[in-house]
């Protein structure tokens, strides 16, 4: 009994003692993670133009954030709970609302599809110490302020340009298209005015085949765009030159087909003509427009994982830029979060810049920031509207059709 | 640039102002009458162009087919508003009437946004992308229609005021309040009923605008504005004065987009509101007031 209590009571053994250093050491390699489990969900405030003229592709880049949670779990990263916010697609309520998001106690902030938008919640992210995760927002000052809690993990206005002239020229040599004139027409806010002046600047770099007879700025909330295309109409040329929203590009295809005019592309280096209600709007009509834009890469294995669960959340909705640069952000906060196993601001902006991952979407490498916290690994694609769906053409290795010209006149079209 | 390019713009600005100073008429037969200026203007509008869209998305009627019954519907939700809500603030200060319609406004733009969500709505008719060629002129179909319609409703609404027995008596109530009281005029039904009437008219504006361009929740507050420009430049209370407004800031905004630059084009509409303030303020057809 005397010897039998000691062990009864210690539970002390040769096969104890083993299991307990081992749990000790499991314990000790996880630390991280479990202080991370201790601290419970890293509070992402969500912040998106859900009202106002952007309200549809604000709501578009929410279903990004739906599909988030499923997969970021199958991967195995730590839950995040998301606290949703509406801009307006107003600058200053997007400041006032990321100032809200922070009172409530937001760890982090993801947003906010427009530059404008951005930029203001950049400020307030960066005076209140929170990191800020951009998932669409292309103006370059953004990441040239020498901010050190924002990051951006989509390409700025001069790399959606340049990577549009390097897919249009590939686009160019496919087809036998050589065209000689163009007319640009792009929406008068941050991101527009953005494009408009690296287009002057990047253009002459690339020796593209074609010149641009008229830049033709137009306001982006604008009800009725009949003046401004009859303006590219009268230029005569042959291509049309697009940096737009979704509503200017569903007024603009009508105001094509009423004034009885049809270019031989349509060539958008921005969102509106691939997004899903512009297609559903037109119909037939949305076919043939070509979009130089970031986009995903059709091959790539989440990508296929991001198809899936956009199809299950919200059936009918073709995969957009909307929805995987909104869940790479996402991505990018989980993963940060889980590295640095604290929902400390200043640790979590520390992981997010040392961000490495390559089983991505987007096309290009993976995500990764640099010193300014801009990924500037990110790649554009080139897609074009076919039958309701979206294919895409251009670069080479993530295409998956080969792209049609010229565009089938409109009033061609039964 | 070739002549035809600003024959096609004039003749589309023409045409989308005529349908503005519709919408604008109402705002002017409100303001001449009950002097009370309706901030929901737009926003009521904007109601009449989701039933619009939703007529036509679930049961395929024509937006101009349903003009009347839009317009009627309006018309009574006008009435009930002012005889229900608006009519205890008729002898308050005007900040408080100004108030209320701004909740008013901002009230129906939720409602709009939680029934219809934040994505634009289109009515697609048949005649939708349809546009006549007359020569060098290309016209868009559906914004002729509006036109035509747009001047059909003003003439009834003129001939109501000028030669109905109820038309005159709302006449005497803008007129002289007291003296419509003293011959015995139901004057808060006669104000009821010409609320009605400003709301019909930018019910019947909505339906012919779904036509013409995608209706949103948030689009009402632009509307108001652009009413406001042009009932002043026309003459508040005025109702050739917001016709000729209407068309006045349409044309004048198709120009100066061709001319100068599209995007700097609202910058004109104001530039003409200025100037009217400064050089005629009662507006162009309105009357001067002692």
């Amino acid at each position: 009994m005397t010897n039998k209590t000691p062990r009864n009571t210690a539970g002390v053994s040769r096969r104890t003692v083993t299991a307990g250093l081992g749990a000790l050491g499991l314990t000790a390699g996880l630390a991280p993670f479990n202080i991370a489990r201790a601290a419970g969900p890293l509070k992402v405030g969500v912040l998106l133009p859900r009202s106002g003229y952007q309200a549809g592709i604000g709501q578009d880049c929410q279903r990004g954030v739906d599909i988030a949670a499923g997969i970021l779990k199958d991967l195995g990263y730590p839950e995040l709970e998301i606290v949703n916010a509406d801009t307006e697609t107003n600058v200053d309520v997007a400041r006032s609302r990321a100032e809200k998001l922070i009172g409530e106690g937001a760890q982090l902030l993801m947003g906010a599809f427009d530059s404008g938008q951005s930029s203001a919640i950049a400020q307030v992210a960066e005076q209140k110490g929170i990191p800020f995760v951009i998932n669409i927002a292309a103006a370059p000052p953004i990441t040239e302020q020498g901010y050190k809690f924002v990051f951006r993990n989509f390409p700025t206005a001069g790399m959606i340009l340049r990577d549009a002239f390097v897919d249009q020229k590939e686009i160019f040599e496919l087809t036998g298209a050589s065209p000689k004139t163009a007319v640009f027409m792009h929406v008068n806010d941050t991101f527009g005015t953005a494009m408009a002046g690296g287009i002057g600047a990047v253009m002459p770099k690339f020796n593209m085949p074609y010149k641009i007879l008229e830049t033709i700025p137009y306001d982006p909330a604008a009800r009725d765009l009949s003046v401004e295309l009859a303006k590219a109409k009268a230029t005569g040329a042959e291509i049309l030159l697009m940096v737009s929203r979704l509503n200017d590009a569903i007024l603009l295809t009508r105001e094509m087909v009423k004034q009885r005019w049809s270019p031989t592309s349509i060539m958008s280096m921005g969102p509106g003509w691939y997004e899903d209600q512009y297609l559903k709007t037109l119909g037939k009509l949305s076919d043939g427009p070509l979009s130089f834009a970031p986009w995903y890469d059709p091959n790539k294995k989440l990508s296929k994982a991001l198809e899936a669960a956009l199809a299950k959340s919200s059936p009918g909705v073709n995969l957009n830029t909307n929805h995987v640069y909104t869940f790479e952000a996402l991505l990018v906060a989980a993963d940060a979060y889980k590295r640095a196993g604290s929902t400390d601001p200043k640790a979590l902006a520390d992981a997010i810049r040392k961000t490495d991952i390559k089983d991505n979407s987007s096309i290009g490498p993976g995500i990764s920031f640099d010193a300014k916290g801009q990924n500037d690994k990110i790649i554009g694609g080139g897609i074009q509207n076919r039958g309701g769906k979206l294919v895409t053409v251009a670069p080479k290795e993530a295409a998956n059709a080969k792209p049609d010209w010229p565009l089938k006149p409109y009033n061609q079209r039964s | 640039m070739p002549f035809d390019i600003y024959l096609n713009v004039a003749v589309g600005g023409i045409l989308t102002g005529l349908v503005y100073g519709l919408m604008a008429l109402g705002l002017s037969v409100i303001f001449g009458v009950v002097r009370v200026v309706n901030f929901a203007h737009g926003e009521m509008m904007t109601v009449a162009m989701y039933i619009a869209v939703t007529l036509f998305s679930a049961f395929h009627l024509d937006p101009l087919i349903m003009l009347v019954p839009i317009a009627a519907t309006l018309g009574a939700f006008g009435y009930a508003l002012q005889a229900g809500v608006i009519n205890p603030f008729i002898t308050r200060p005007e900040h408080s009437q100004f108030l209320l319609l701004v909740a008013v406004a901002i009230i129906l733009v939720n409602i709009l946004l939680i029934a219809f969500g934040p994505d634009a709505k289109t009515v697609q008719v048949s005649y939708a992308y349809d546009s006549y060629q007359l020569g060098p002129l290309i016209v868009d179909a559906t914004k002729a229609y509006a036109a035509l319609a747009a001047l059909v409703v003003a003439a009834a609404l003129f001939c109501f005021f000028q030669y109905t027995t109820l038309g005159t008596a709302i006449r005497a109530c803008a007129d002289n309040y007291t003296g419509a009281l003293v011959v015995g005029l139901d004057v808060k039904h006669l104000y009821a009923l010409t609320f009605a009437l400003g709301s019909a008219c930018v019910g019947a504006a909505g339906v012919m605008l779904a036509l013409i361009v995608d209706v949103t929740p948030s689009i009402g507050p632009a509307y108001t504005l652009l009413a406001f420009i042009i009932v002043i430049t026309g003459g508040l209370g005025s109702m050739p004065g917001a016709l000729i407004g209407g068309v006045m800031i349409g044309l004048t905004e198709a120009l100066a987009g061709l001319l100068f630059t599209p995007s700097a084009k609202s910058m004109f509409s104001f530039a003409i509101l200025v100037l009217v303030l400064l050089f005629r303020p009662q507006g162009i057809l309105g009357k001067k007031v002692a």
